[in-house]
């Protein structure tokens, strides 16, 4: 099973990332204790010199972080037809217990490392490289994070079984079975819908509000942060259903591929990009350092525009495709 | 302004090859004037040279350009103020081979982010007031050695700094073309560029460009600051 | 301030001076292109023929019956009686049933297994004439047959039996039709010595894809010794099967990436004494670390880039217009007849993206590490001569 082209390209990915991301965990710990920017010390130059490394792994990771993840998605789905009952993505990663939580902790690492290539970026604005400790403790956070990805996918592949008989999307988002996903399905769509318009529009009004006002901007990078979860269940909630006309279907998946006009890519990929920016902006405008005074909030506004127009797209999307659907719940 | 206030520097800290190349120096450097530094090879002032420059890290002590303390800077902020701050002229040309003239010239404003036609239209103007006109598209491995020392010194003008230091720059050249490169390091002075020199060459000394001389010995400046008057005319 | 415009304006002064560095050094980093566009073909070349076979297999499948029967005699597949049909027909979910005849032909003229079966008659052809034959395009090529002609092949009794050649099966489908042969029903029973109350094996049609496990047991309920074979299985038979040797392909293959990756590492981190001095150089005039390895990661980016372009348009043409001659014998099998067909091509952005993470991230690991080293020189490194 693990011999498969895309599966073996994501272990490589995965394992390399790994051991890079490892390699500079160790490293913040080193630099945590040892950072002394008064000295000029060959240790601290050395140090120093380090920091280069880290970040242009960091980047490379969050480079790849986004491609893998799609291709992770998309081959799961590629997947299907080898497990008994798997229609679509769903029934792959159910075939065994690794693969939704290899697929959450690729979100989570893709989220934490654009959040630290931020911190990153501000830090380099300083001319004291204010934020390095915060930005260190936080990579601390995301070496193991690599490193559990990794194994997880290398447990997800290893222990995939063409015998075992899958669930299908409809079994997981089915009244019957329970669970999160379940309830995310179950949520009547005169709920889920106001619901989901109403944190859209506060969120996108907070990003406004703090371009034009320049308050509030953690408040958006929170909301922003918020919003992902919000859109995720509408997704599964009323989103899907519309978009497949089918009351019943609620695969977040079955979106990604053609024969739904791919409207999961339409919909995905300016809902993690608008993400992705609206957290980096809410901890740039966190940053409290004499020497990012001037830059800080500007690079706040910047990744604030960046986010309110993806997340902007995202909801137009979202009201598109409910526009076009003949379905009526 | 710059500051040096006890400044040391020491290579491979620790280890058998250990060695000081300066020593607890304390300087003050007035801007719009020319110095020299002066001493027999392996005195330090190239290192000294280079830690005024903000090239070399100091091991200890403190650097300080217009009040500001530039020790404590991250590596990149460092290199944007010596970008904009200093303009060096190296001992052998540190030209980079297979390049053309213009291209060595504009080098250092690449990372700047300035506009390239900007730069490309600076750097053509530079090489003309140097009397290098026709040779921009010229590769830099078939230039002469005062070709070649012009064509460092517009490299360094490229940034308009305020501040040119020269490591030094008359040792590969004979005494005519020194002569020449001394006139132009006058013209710059003139322009109200601050000028450091090291050099051991007595035409450097004779050209009545120096203003301040400082002699160095075994890392260390000799004879606690030395005057900063209006010396040899 | 770092603006965009300023952030661009120096990306491509970065890159102006990575193109006229490679330039430069057009000798020293041919081998590295050359073994780079190499890996890039091979890997490309095994990913887009076994993806093009699976497509194949994929929509020849699409058409075949949910359901086949079969009958196990002490585990050995045997002859099934007419009456199983009459038993399976009345299920409820079976829309259609048929029986069929087929079986395996040894030709000792081109010393290959064949097929020699009754075209179905549901099919819209009609099953050739007594006396006459139907066969795939490959078994034509390799005996040499055109149509009209006469072959003799011997059957159940040892005796010549003489075909008519009707006709040749198009290419479209030529990857499974390659060993065909098409008779009509008596002819096959002659020639196999088949009773006529007897089929090779049943299909069934089943019209909702939800109940072909249901009719599945039913059939096993009515017919004990009965074998069901379901469409799916097959397809997945097959997926698992081009998947398997595709990744032991690509396994091989592996070795080659750590020999390029120990290549690329190698070169990025044997600087000569030139590039020593040039980065000294770019530092000491006012380049930061950022910049130096920005300047070498675009540096790298190119040459990955130029590699997998013409690596992967190689490997395009290889396989979708050569019939990809260095892998035909694994990735098909090693039948001797050789199916000569023409493979749509088809550009898949997952497997761009797949093929991509096989060659490029192995460079990018190899070299970052070399490059970081490289762009960390001391900027008074030039001074110190």
């Amino acid at each position: 099973m693990i011999f498969q082209p895309a599966a073996l390209a994501l272990l490589l990915a995965a394992s390399l990332n790994a051991l890079l991301l490892l390699g500079s965990g160790v490293f913040a710990l080193h630099l945590l204790r040892h950072w002394n920017p008064a000295s000029g010390s060959e240790r601290q130059i050395a140090l120093e010199r380090r920091t280069y490394l880290v970040g242009t792994l960091v980047g490379l990771s969050l480079l790849l972080g986004l491609p893998a993840l799609a291709l992770f998605a998309h081959n799961a789905d590629a997947m299907a037809p080898f497990f008994t009952g798997a229609m679509c993505a769903v029934g792959s990663l159910k075939a065994n217990v690794w693969g939704m939580p290899a697929l959450l902790s690729m979100l989570a690492g893709f989220f934490l490392a654009a959040a630290w290539l931020v911190l990153n970026h501000l830090d380099g604005l300083g001319w004291n490289t204010p934020l390095i400790r915060g930005k260190y403790r936080l990579l601390l956070l995301l070496a193991p994070l690599a490193l559990a990805q990794a194994v997880l996918l290398w447990l997800y592949y290893l222990n995939l079984n063409p015998e075992v008989i899958t669930s299908c999307c409809g079994s997981l988002f089915g009244p019957a079975s329970g669970g999160v996903a379940a309830e995310m399905a179950a949520l009547p769509v005169a709920t889920a819908m106001p619901l989901f318009f109403a944190g859209w529009l506060l969120t996108l009004a907070v990003g406004v509000g703090f371009l034009a006002r320049g308050r509030f901007g953690r408040l958006f990078g929170l909301l922003a942060a918020l919003h992902f979860p919000l859109a995720l269940a509408a997704v599964v909630a009323f989103i899907a259903p519309y978009i497949y006309e089918q009351p019943n279907h609620h695969c977040p998946f079955c979106l990604l591929q053609a024969e739904h006009g791919y409207a999961g890519w339409v919909l995905y990929l300016p809902l993690f990009l608008g993400t992705a920016a609206g957290i980096g902006a809410g901890l740039a405008a966190a940053a409290r350092a004499d020497s990012l005074k001037v830059s800080a909030p500007r690079v706040a506004a910047g990744l604030t525009k960046v986010a309110v127009a993806a997340l902007g797209v995202f909801g137009l999307a979202v009201l598109f495709y409910l526009r076009r659907s003949n379905l009526v719940m | 302004m710059i500051e040096l206030l006890a400044v040391s520097k020491t290579y491979n800290a620790g280890r058998v090859n250990e060695f000081s190349a300066v020593r607890e120096v304390d300087l003050l450097i007035e801007p719009g004037r020319a110095t020299a530094l002066r001493g027999p090879s392996g005195s330090g002032k190239t290192t000294l040279l280079g830690l005024i420059g903000g090239l070399t890290r100091p091991s200890s002590g403190r650097v300080r350009l217009d009040g500001r303390d530039i020790s404590a800077l991250s590596e990149r902020f460092l290199t944007e103020l010596r970008r904009a701050t200093f303009g060096f002229v190296f001992q052998q040309f540190q030209l980079i081979r297979g390049l053309s003239v213009l291209e060595n010239v504009m080098l250092p404003a690449t990372p700047s982010g300035r506009p390239y036609r900007e730069v490309r239209a600076r750097a053509l103007r530079l090489l003309d007031d140097l009397g290098l006109a026709g040779r921009a598209e010229v590769k830099t491995q078939w230039l002469s050695g005062g070709e070649a020392q012009r064509v460092a010194i517009a490299r360094a003008l490229i940034n308009d700094p305020k501040v040119i230091l020269a490591d030094e720059p008359t040792a590969h050249l004979d005494s005519a073309l020194s002569r020449q490169i001394l006139a132009i390091l006058a013209d710059l002075r003139a322009q109200g560029r601050t000028l450091i020199v090291s050099s051991h060459d007595p035409l450097v000394f004779e050209a009545g460009l120096v203003e301040r001389v400082i002699d160095m010995r075994d890392g260390r400046v000799c004879g606690a600051g030395a005057p900063a008057g209006p010396v040899l005319s | 301030m770092v603006t965009m415009n300023t952030w661009i304006e120096r990306q491509r002064a970065l890159i102006d001076f990575s193109v006229a560095n490679l330039g430069r050094r057009r000798g020293r980093n041919l081998g590295l292109f050359l073994a780079y566009t190499l890996l890039v073909f091979l890997l490309a070349s095994v990913v887009l023929y076994g993806d093009a076979l699976r497509r194949e297999a994929r929509l020849l499948l699409a058409d075949a019956p949910e359901l086949v029967v079969q009958r196990l005699a002490a585990g050995r597949h045997d002859l099934l009686p007419a009456t199983w049909l009459e038993q399976v027909e009345g299920l409820r979910g079976v829309r259609g049933a048929e029986g069929r005849l087929w079986g395996y032909y040894f030709d000792p003229a081109v010393a290959a297994n064949t097929t020699l079966l009754v075209p179905s008659a549901s099919l819209s052809t009609s099953p050739p004439a007594p006396g006459q034959m139907v066969i795939g395009a490959a078994l034509a090529r390799a005996r040499g047959l055109a149509v009209g002609d006469v072959l003799s092949l011997r059957g159940y009794d040892g005796k010549p039996y003489a075909f008519t050649l009707a006709g040749v099966l198009d290419a479209d489908s030529e990857l499974v039709s390659a060993d065909l042969m098409q008779v009509n029903a008596a002819d096959f029973r002659a020639f196999f010595g088949v009773d006529p109350g007897l089929y090779t094996d049943l299909v069934l049609r089943v019209a909702n894809p939800r109940e072909v496990r249901k009719v599945a047991e039913k059939v096993l309920q009515r017919l004990p010794g009965a074998r069901v074979i379901a469409r799916e299985e097959m397809r997945r038979t097959y997926e698992a099967a081009f998947n398997w040797r595709q990744g032991v392909l690509l396994t091989f293959l592996s070795t080659l990436m750590a020999a390029f990756a120990l290549l690329a590492w190698d070169k990025a981190s044997g600087l000569s004494a030139e590039e020593r001095r040039e980065i000294g150089i770019l530092k000491a005039v006012g380049w930061e670390t950022g910049d130096v390895l920005r300047m070498k990661l675009w540096e790298g980016a190119l040459v990955s880039l130029c590699a997998f372009l013409a690596g992967y348009v190689l490997a395009w043409l290889h396989v979708f217009y050569a019939d990809a001659p260095l892998f035909t014998a694994v990735l098909k099998g090693w039948s001797v007849l050789y199916p000569h067909f023409a493979l749509a091509p088809r550009v898949d952005v997952a497997q761009i993206a797949t093929l991509f993470f096989l060659t490029v991230l192995p460079f990018v690991a190899a070299t970052v590490v070399p490059v970081w080293r490289a762009a960390t020189l001391d900027p008074d490194e030039v001074m110190r001569e």
